[in-house]
């Protein structure tokens, strides 16, 4: 086999069982890896019925067949799972070496189910896996497990596991592996907690093979040209990382502030990558095969919150940052490296923080059930509580239940800036419309990395749309989340699409695995992926009633900035999205549907 | 010859998937004639690659006289029908950049991809350089003596 391996580790903890099986081609072919090929394992098995932290609940970390080549950024992987946060499909995805590294171990996906008695973890190497037991491990922060772990099996060992947040199964728990880079969403750390597994450690001696050679030698050229030469990709990721985007989000009023009161932060160049660079930056750095570097180890000398780390980058420098009314760098930045080794979720945690001082502020959550006071633009408090909240002390056993069931507690779900359950991101769906359609529609809840209609909405890549108007905005959303499918099923990092789009990559997956992919059965590989997705949700119990946001959203209009005075548009935008996808007006795929893309129910 | 800049690299180790793609026809990190030493505790990064020693303990150690240099691009080359794959310059080299390429049991090394290097094509930063001896030579001593004029003046370069 080409690009693919072919093959898969399966695991049943219950069991103490690790077992190479083949992967079936058909399903590699039409569901292509990482996020829908493990999608497709995922609704095989019923996990939609399944208690997300039953040890029956799969938990999959799957590559796609770009991963391992010198495809651009093409270094990825996806941890799938049915979410504790949301309860629909999760499907997180991360960087760093950790997935190239299980390709080179000969194996294109982990297959975990089952509930390990005591602590494990699991070392992969060339073809064959142990369970081992974790003596010692459990407690440890996410780099005192990476350098135990890898003391334990190999130095060139590449780790990922979860943090003290996963072992104690809060619900916006990640996965982290190469000690910063995580699979953040989604609460999949706590499925891992859950299973009593700590970490799972990969080396692999072998290589990585495509089908043919110069095809793929001149796709990639085709593509890098564009990534080398279009101005995010080239300059301004490698340059100020993602938070490049802080003050250009700002200035669209589309920043959300203090738990989306408003859209505008007056200091938000306080937290924006240009400081970063200028005060804590230490170097850039990539991922496996990327050229974008727009990773930011950082250091901060001196101070309360000196220390080194990885990030901010843009999504945590808001929800740590504007989100909870933070304008100080340094505790974002410290607050950003204790959530990387705590294995916590920077965004579901600064929203939720952000939440919590909602609460406090309207009075709905006193000081007494607090133990303390939540102030906004408290530093000290915004540190402290990534600690409180892994380990579920004081106001962090709340904060460890996510938003929406921390404010469903104290009478005022209404105030989580949830969808499905699951915090937004650092984009107001108020001032940039398309945006809120995808949060909505998102099959992970809320989430910007689904369908990123930023890029046409504010930024103008492919082509610059009005983001205060609704209308056609169905089209781009949908659109977008079936290119983000393909992409995320292939190894590849979202970034890359700046530059590149669907045809590209189809040229790449094909000349790597030897099948007949074009932009237009990559598209409708992506939409393949969407509409399982979907129908695992549907089975889950979601309906249309999901598909919407914070009431806030649709009825108090912006305060200020370019975007005052403006709702979200979901009635207008909804109904000609289902039309779209096909299907019918309770957002269920259509007979018809399902036979164009070959799934079944 | 090659010439490293540490401090321009990102630790993305296309340069090693480059190398092999190019020499072996596959993605093998493992087997790339150059390796990047990533230090994550510190994030540090350092490209390790074939010096094509004046002097060169790979050349000097093998027992069968494989080891000879092309004269045109002044890299030590393997040459395949001699090697008896005994790995007595993995042992003598001191970068460790001997590799031994599974297919025929041979030892291989970085042949400057005979004077066109994938690796430096594929570095997006500029942390690989294909230059001149001498000019590699100057540029070197030039270097030296910058950080040497930094630390002079007392300031951090
Ligand atoms: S292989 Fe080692 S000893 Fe031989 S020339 Fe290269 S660096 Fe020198
Ligand atoms: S010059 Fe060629 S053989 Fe030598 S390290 Fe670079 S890519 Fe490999
Ligand atoms: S390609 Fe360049 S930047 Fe990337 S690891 Fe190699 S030397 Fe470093």
């Amino acid at each position: 086999m080409y690009g693919w391996t072919g093959r898969m580790l399966r695991v049943d903890l219950t069991a103490g069982t690790a077992t190479a099986e083949e992967l079936c081609p058909h399903d590699l072919h039409v569901f292509v890896g990482a996020r829908g090929l493990g999608s497709k394992l995922l609704y095989d098995a019923g996990a939609y019925d399944v208690d997300p932290f039953a040890p029956e609940n799969p938990l999959i970390f799957a590559t796609g067949p770009l991963t391992g080549t010198y495809a651009p950024s093409a270094g990825r992987y996806n941890v799938l799972c049915r979410s504790p946060l949301t309860g629909a499909i999760a499907a997180s995805n991360s960087g760093g070496y950790w997935a190239p590294e299980l390709k080179f171990a000969g194996f294109d996906l982990i297959y975990v189910t089952g509930k390990a008695a005591a602590p494990v973890y699991l070392w992969v190497h060339d073809g064959k896996a142990e369970i081992r037991p974790a003596d010692g491990l459990w407690g440890k922060t996410v780099s005192e497990t990476e350098y135990a772990v890898r003391a334990r099996t190999h130095p060139e060992a590449k780790v990922a596991c979860i943090g003290p947040a996963g072992e104690r199964l809060v619900r916006i728990a990640c996965v982290v592996n190469d000690r910063s880079r995580a699979a953040g969403r989604s609460g999949v750390g706590a499925v891992m907690g859950s299973k009593n597994l700590k970490a799972i450690a990969v080396r692999g001696t072998g290589p990585v093979r495509v089908a043919d050679k110069e095809a793929f030698k001149a796709a990639r050229k085709r593509a890098m040209e564009k990534i080398l030469t279009h101005p995010v990709t080239s300059a301004g990721l490698p340059a100020y990382g993602t938070a490049v985007l802080v003050n250009v989000i700002n200035a669209h009023g589309a920043f959300p502030t203090r738990n989306f009161q408003t859209g505008v932060f007056p200091e938000a160049d306080r937290i924006s990558g240009e400081t970063l660079a200028k005060e804590y930056l230490v170097r850039k750095k990539a991922c496996f095969a990327c050229s974008m570097a727009c990773g930011r180890p950082t250091a901060i000398p001196s101070g309360p919150y000196r220390g080194a780390g990885e990030g901010p980058e843009y999504e945590a420098a808001w929800a740590l940052g504007a989100d909870c009314g933070v304008s100080d760098l340094a505790a974002v930045t410290h607050a950003n490296w204790q959530c990387n080794e705590m294995g916590i979720d920077p965004i579901s945690y600064g929203a939720t923080l952000a939440c919590a001082m909602e609460l406090y502020q309207r009075g709905y959550l006193s000081k007494e059930q607090a133990g303390r006071e939540l102030r906004w633009g408290d530093g000290h408090l915004l540190v402290e509580g990534v600690r409180l909240t892994a380990f579920r002390e004081g106001i962090g056993n709340l904060l460890a239940e996510g938003s929406y069931r921390m404010a469903s507690e104290f009478g005022h779900p209404e105030l989580a800036m949830t969808a499905k359950k699951q915090e937004y991101p650092a984009y107001e769906p108020r001032a940039v419309q398309g945006i809120g359609l995808s949060y909505a529609t998102s099959n992970r809840g809320g989430c910007h990395v689904r369908g990123y209609t930023i890029a046409p909405e504010v930024l103008g890549i492919p082509e610059k749309l009005d983001p205060l108007v609704a209308d056609n905005k169905a089209f781009w959303v949908k659109t977008f989340q079936d290119a983000t499918a393909l992409v995320d099923s292939s190894g590849l990092c979202l970034f890359v699409t700046f530059a590149i789009g669907v045809p590209e990559i189809a040229d790449l997956l094909a000349a790597a695995t030897g099948e007949a992919y074009t932009a237009e059965s990559g598209l409708l590989a992506g939409e393949r992926v969407w509409n399982l997705e979907r129908m695992f949700n549907l089975k889950a119990g979601f309906t249309r009633a999901d598909d919407t946001l914070a009431p806030r959203l649709l009825s108090e209009p912006m305060p200020e900035g370019p975007a005052r005075g403006q709702v979200s548009r979901i009635d207008l935008m909804l109904p000609e999205y289902y039309r779209l996808r096909g299907w019918d007006e309770e957002g269920r795929p259509t007979e018809a549907t399902l036979a164009r893309l070959g799934l079944r129910w | 010859m090659l010439v490293v800049h540490p401090e321009r690299c990102t630790a993305c180790r296309l340069c090693e998937l480059a190398c092999t793609f190019h020499q072996d026809g596959v993605f093998h990190p493992l087997k790339a004639r150059l390796t990047v030493g990533i230090f994550p505790e510190d994030d540090v990064f350092v490209p390790i690659i074939c010096e094509q020693c004046e002097v060169a303990a790979c050349q000097e150690a093998c027992p069968s006289g494989a080891i000879t240099r092309n004269l045109e691009t002044g890299a030590l080359e393997v040459n395949t029908s001699r090697c008896v794959g005994c790995r007595m310059c993995v042992m003598a080299c001191p970068f460790g950049t001997m590799v031994h390429v599974d297919v025929d049991g041979k030892m291989q090394k970085c042949d400057l991809c005979k004077g066109d290097p994938q690796c430096v094509a594929v570095c997006p930063w500029g942390a690989l350089e294909y230059v001149e001896p001498n000019d590699a030579a100057l540029a070197r001593r030039r270097e030296v003596a910058r950080r040497l004029a930094g630390v002079l003046k007392g300031v951090r370069v």
